[in-house]
């Protein structure tokens, strides 16, 4: 009986641990590749306020006249690690008078500037090349933080991509731009407690105000809706530790048992 | 023998159950609350395209066709994709005065097609009767194209297709697009320029900054539709329109604000202030962009400060930057811990008030009237639940876990076995 009870014990938690671990341990599980879907923005908002709804993993497109200010927004909850990448195709380079320099900028749904851990926010491309190429690795997105924390909570993300340093004889040339949006779960080791009511989703309060069209922010909620932030991988790994704790328990209390019953003893007794 | 057959199975039932229980993922609650709002149907938006019929649209520099016959081409490509919502009127500049007075010619400005519900064939057949004449007086023409959108709280939008600066003066377009741009809440004026020339493209990048618009450089009739097609477009997209509002210059009678998006004009250096209730268990978000709508100085910041009544700081946001922008935000969050009160009773709501400064400056050449636009945002939604440990529900993570679990169960199983032993042992002796 025991021995069955014990194999069982042990052949669950096995496969509780199998099933946990990898989940914690391979951390950056890369999105699946661009989905070449209808549902793609071909055009780039121009302030936060009409910036265009991408989902994570959609490439999306925009053509533009170089000096534009071109805003995508998209969705990242609590455990996960955004990474934005940006392409521009630039104009040809017979009508180009200089070096020119973009910059990706990635803004919470408070509009405040968030640190790209690495990637090269800022690039800089000289007269002859074609394209420029600009990555952004947000940090961790928390569940919670303190009000006087600047650190990136679930919500919406701005994507703002434009040149900065041009020949003043480029403003206006058409050029033509991507932008993709990864998120990736951060795993377990990230999960923090606490959470937020709502989203940092702006107009959250006045979604529901019909007077006002739809913000588009609002349309770029995740597909299945934003996590509440209360399921992470720290639950399977704190189970499995109790039940290598029951098991070791009765591991131990077996050993101080011996083997069996002692051969001094009378069957009757 | 048998009582202790059933602990063992007993113990092992439990554990199972929570081995299974912890196999089971927990199913993330979803909350669609924000995707269940259907778009409203709003006003129709406003677009007025603008274009230059001066004498030098004659010139036949863009693949081989004259300025006006490509600039023809495109307003008929344009009319034909114009979205059915989108209220669209056009107007001309220089298109009527042949003559050589300047004063004359520089009043030459007439609504060609007004702003209402586009009549494909009638608006083409106004366009396809226009002939390069006049001067450029694009001040004038922005302003009537200004008063032809006039009226309603809709999305408004100027495309200006030009070939020329404005020589008339002394009325500097690119003021005039500031001053109609701090009336209204929402106009932007995109700009065309057909002539790659360092004038003209200062003139239309001013008029541009100054709306929040977009200038292009046109080289090629396709790229002329394409954008003026694009800008007609993206006047069609619904988008919220800011309630302005005017900043007090102390947090004692500043206005009162509850969430929604709000505009405002803020002078260099100046500071302005908003109060905003908030209630026990509430939680304020305060967004704020300052635009750089004129030439700035290279390095610029905005400060947005929440403080009490009596001048204590709760929070602030604040951010800095350098170089070519269109606009620098910040944001903060003040989450109110909620409190007990008797039943029935109103919490009471605390003011708090709202400070943006930016320290954007310019050269002395630059106006400094109207104020760089500002855009505040405010939602309130409900406090979030505090963090009471690092970790997620103060869970455990990662092999050490494992390992001192295991450890520490080892031990007390040994231990709770010796010491059965050895009660059994005493009992026996006894």
């Amino acid at each position: 009986m025991r021995t069955t009870c014990v194999l069982t014990a042990a052949l669950l938690a096995g496969a509780v641990l199998a099933g946990g671990a990898p989940a914690a341990v391979a951390d950056e599980t890369p999105s699946p590749p661009p989905s070449t879907d209808a549902t793609a923005p071909t055009e780039a908002g121009t302030s936060f306020r009409t910036a265009a709804a991408v989902r994570p993993g959609q490439l999306a497109t925009a053509g533009a006249s170089t000096g534009d200010y071109l805003y995508w927004v998209f969705p990242a909850d609590a455990g996960q690690n955004a990474t934005v990448r940006a392409r521009v195709a630039l104009p040809p380079a017979a009508q180009r008078h200089g070096a020119q320099t973009w910059q990706l900028d990635v803004y919470d749904g408070l509009r405040r500037r968030q640190a790209c851990t690495f990637g090269a926010s800022t690039a800089t491309a000289q007269k002859d090349t074609e394209s420029v190429e600009l990555a952004c690795h947000l940090r961790t997105v928390r569940a919670w933080a303190e009000q006087s924390s600047n650190d990136p909570l679930p919500g919406s993300y701005y994507v703002r991509l434009t040149v900065t340093g041009l020949a003043d004889d480029d403003l206006g040339l058409p050029a033509r731009t991507e932008v993709r949006a990864d998120v990736a779960d951060a795993g377990g080791s990230r999960a923090v407690d606490g959470s937020l009511t709502a989203p940092l989703v702006p107009g959250a309060s006045t979604a529901e105000d019909v007077k006002q069209p739809k913000q588009a922010v609002a349309a770029a909620a995740p597909e299945d809706g934003w996590t509440s932030g209360t399921w992470s991988s720290r639950w399977i790994w704190t189970a499995a530790g109790a039940a290598l704790a029951a098991l070791a328990g009765l591991a131990g209390y077996a050993l101080t048992r011996g083997a069996g019953r002692p051969s001094r003893m009378s069957p009757s007794a | 023998m048998i009582t202790r057959k059933r602990l063992a199975a007993g113990a092992c039932g439990t554990l199972l159950a929570a081995l299974a229980a912890g196999l089971l993922p927990a199913a993330a609650a979803a909350d669609d609350r924000l995707d269940t709002t259907e778009g409203a149907p709003t006003e129709a938006p406003k677009v007025e395209l603008v274009l230059d019929v001066s004498g030098s649209m004659r010139a036949r520099d863009i693949d081989g066709q004259s300025r006006m016959a490509a600039a023809k081409q495109a307003f008929n490509e344009v009319l034909d994709a114009t979205p059915e919502e989108v209220r669209l009127g056009i107007r001309t500049l220089g298109a009527d005065y042949a003559g050589s007075d300047k004063q004359l010619g520089c009043k030459d400005t007439r609504q060609l097609y007004p702003v209402g519900k586009l009549d494909r064939t009638e608006a083409k057949a106004a366009v396809a009767t226009l002939a390069p004449t006049g001067f450029t007086p694009v001040g004038p023409a922005l302003l009537g194209a200004a008063k032809d959108l006039e009226g309603g709280d809709t999305t408004r939008r100027i495309v200006l297709i030009t070939d020329g600066e404005d020589t008339c003066g002394p009325l500097d377009p690119c003021v005039v697009a500031r001053e109609i741009a701090a009336k209204g809440t929402s106009l932007v004026i995109d700009t065309l320029g057909l002539v790659p020339n360092a004038k003209i493209r200062q003139q239309l990048t001013c008029i541009a900054e100054a709306t929040g618009g977009t200038y292009t450089a046109v080289q090629h009739k396709d790229q002329l539709s394409q954008r003026v097609k694009q800008l007609v477009e993206r006047a069609a997209d619904p988008v919220v329109t800011p309630v302005a509002t005017k900043g007090g210059t102390s947090c004692t009678g500043a206005p009162k604000l509850g969430a929604g998006l709000y505009t405002d004009r803020e002078q260099f250096g100046e500071h302005r202030w908003y109060q905003v209730s908030v209630k026990p268990g509430q939680e304020l978000r305060a967004s704020v962009s300052v635009g750089a709508d004129r030439a700035v100085d290279n390095d610029y910041g905005v400060l947005v400060r929440a403080s009490t009544l009596s001048g204590r700081e709760i929070v602030r946001g604040q951010e800095s930057g350098d170089g070519r922008t269109d606009v620098i935000s910040s944001g903060l969050r003040y989450p109110k811990a909620d409190i007990e009160t008797e039943r029935g009773q109103e919490p009471p709501a605390e003011t708090v008030c709202l400070r943006v400064s930016s320290s954007f400056s310019a050269p002395p050449s630059v106006k400094t009237a109207p104020g760089l636009p500002v855009e505040l945002s405010i939602d309130l939604v409900d406090s979030p639940s505090n963090a009471s440990d690092v970790a997620s529900f103060g869970l455990g993570h990662g092999w050490w876990l494992l390992g001192v679990m295991a450890l520490v169960g080892l031990l007390a199983g040994l231990i709770t076995g010796w010491v059965s032993r050895w009660r059994v042992a005493v009992w026996r002796t006894n």
